[in-house]
């Protein structure tokens, strides 16, 4: 037992300590358990969604990138569209889950159009969605562990571990357990981030300024935008696909509908940016890879954050990196369970079953949630390649989500359930087939010029969503007539 | 409203322009580099303002 373990098991510890804290002086009706009884405050929130934002991805992820292949995916990590769509999207959808008691992404599109079929197949759009994403975040916590042990954990046994405290305190704490590890959480990585991210450069490098000034020397052009391949019209295409489908995934939903006002949604989308800034540092931990550890080939790359960190600190603070990024896979990973257990009971359980009570759903739901990690357990164990490609689906199938959504908050919503459904099953199709066969525009296209065969399939994959759906709600007419009063995307329109 | 959909269309429209020079360095960083984390900061700032200014809250207060 080394010093880096004591270390991860300590932080482990603290977060089923704080997730199991979290239920006290609630009762857990189902709406406690799945949107924290809609009572999370600016604070709350800011670490929750930032819980839900910084995921693997900025700790290996983001790193990983800009090591691979330098300032795109650095830049592209940024996305500050993320928060002006946030600004205008969330507090309506909020107002609205909140004035009809909505638990789950599913439920919203349920009751907006008043189609269970449109809700069942949300949710298994999402579902499908999001079990790779959990999965990759599980091989992801299991990578980090099994590094930061020196190899004294397997990545299996590190991943069995966390499955069961996950499992424990969100069954026990739902959204609550999610929210408060979520802040040990934050504080631990913008430590360690900042830290690295400051001590790299100066100690191999001499300063920030000759770090950059080495590596474009050493390789020309992997500090700027190439003209084609990961070009500007990648980076722009790339970020509002992203942006768009960020907020359509089922835990992510769930938080937003956690939130206590509309007001507290529009403070977060000004703070959050600021938040952004740790990503700074990972890109430059990236960076300081380049000239120090240049071997790393294919998925090993993910990996320069640790190289870079056992070549310079002592086991114990491996340790607290360690135990950082492992949190940063087990908050999405709760928040994730809790979304797709409601749905999965809410909505096509319930849809199947209708005089389900109230209580005998909450109880559903949490037996859920074993279940699912068990499920998520064997894929991540028996999965392979598959889940990757599914993984690199997931935004596109989530941003299918986003025209009906979009349309529904109008004053008027032009999408009736048929073209919001056309529109849904059309786009998914386009995304899988589109992934199965490797195609892109490039390959569709091949004499267009590059400013267009760059550009991200997600996004022209959505057009053809749009033009589908309204196309099929003109013809089956009969426009669901709601008249949402006060609906500020409405002003967009 | 339009007032405060104007000043969220900034940051929208300022983040995804990409100036792409290595040089000036400016705080060390690669000039494409620092322009980008400039609009992080300039999309909080906007956002906030934009927040104080939105005639939605008091709405809601009233609800």
């Amino acid at each position: 037992m080394n010093a880096a373990l004591l270390v991860i098991l300590f932080f482990l510890g603290l977060c089923i300590w704080l997730g199991l804290q979290a239920r006290k002086g609630k009762e857990m009706t189902i709406e406690q358990w799945s949107v924290g009884g809609r009572g999370f405050g600016s604070l709350l929130m800011f670490f929750l969604l930032a819980g839900e934002m910084f995921t693997t991805y900025t700790f290996l992820g983001a790193s990983g990138g800009t090591y691979r292949s330098g300032m795109p995916p650095a830049i592209y990590a940024f996305n500050c569209f993320y928060f002006v769509i946030a600004y205008w999207l969330l507090p309506p959808i909020w107002k609205y889950a909140k004035e009809n008691k909505v638990l789950s992404q599913s439920d919203f599109y349920e009751k907006k159009y008043k189609s269970q079929a449109l809700g069942i197949l949300v949710g298994i759009i999402s579902v499908v969605a999001v079990i790779p994403y959990l999965v990759m975040q599980l091989k992801g916590l299991g990578i980090i562990v099994s590094e930061a042990s020196y190899g004294s954990i397997s990545p299996h046994m590190a991943i069995v571990v966390a499955v069961i405290a996950v499992t424990v305190y969100v069954t026990v704490s739902g959204m609550h357990g999610a929210a408060w590890t979520a802040i040990v959480k934050d504080i631990l990585i913008l430590a360690v981030m900042v830290f690295m991210g400051y001590y790299f450069p100066f100690h191999y490098y001499g300063g920030i300024e000759p770090m950059f000034e080495a590596i474009d020397t050493a390789k020309s052009g992997f500090l700027l935008f190439p003209k084609q391949g990961l070009s500007i019209s990648w980076f722009v295409s790339a970020t509002i696909m992203t942006a768009l489908a960020f907020y359509m995934f089922p835990h992510m939903m769930a938080g937003i509908f956690s939130a206590k006002s509309g007001k507290s949604l529009r403070i977060n989308a000004g703070v959050m940016p600021i938040y952004q800034i740790i990503i700074v540092f990972s890109l430059i931990i990236g960076f300081s890879g380049v000239l120090q550890v240049p071997d790393l080939k294919g998925p090993n790359t993910d990996l320069a954050l640790f190289k870079m960190a056992k070549l310079s600190f002592d086991p114990w603070f491996v340790g607290v990196i360690g135990a950082a990024g492992a949190m940063a896979a087990l908050i999405p990973s709760s928040l994730v369970l809790t979304a797709v257990s409601t749905i999965l009971s809410k909505n096509i359980y319930k849809a199947w079953k209708p005089n389900t009570t109230d209580q005998q759903l909450a109880k559903l739901t949490k037996r859920l949630v074993p279940v699912i990690a068990l499920v998520t357990l064997f894929f991540t164990f028996n999965g392979g390649e598959s889940i990757l490609t599914l993984y690199l689906m997931s935004y596109s199938f989530m941003v299918q989500l986003f025209p009906a959504l979009f349309f529904s908050l109008w004053k008027r919503n032009p999408v009736t359930v048929q073209g919001a459904i056309a529109g849904m099953i059309v786009g998914s199709i386009i995304v899988i087939y589109s992934t199965l066969t490797e195609m892109s525009l490039a390959t569709v296209f091949p004499s267009f010029p590059n400013v267009i065969k760059d550009l991200d399939l997600g996004l022209a994959v959505l057009m053809i969503n749009i033009a589908v759906t309204l196309g099929v709600s003109v013809i089956t007419k009969k426009p669901v007539a709601r008249a949402d009063k006060d609906t500020n995307i409405s002003n967009l329109a | 409203m339009k007032k405060v959909f104007l000043l969220t269309l900034i940051p929208a429209l300022g983040s995804l322009f990409v100036i792409n020079r290595v040089e000036p360095y400016i705080f060390g960083l690669p000039f494409v580099l620092f322009w980008s984390i400039c609009w992080v900061g300039l999309t909080s700032l906007f956002l906030i303002i934009a927040n104080k200014l939105d005639p939605a809250n008091k709405e809601e207060e009233e609800l």
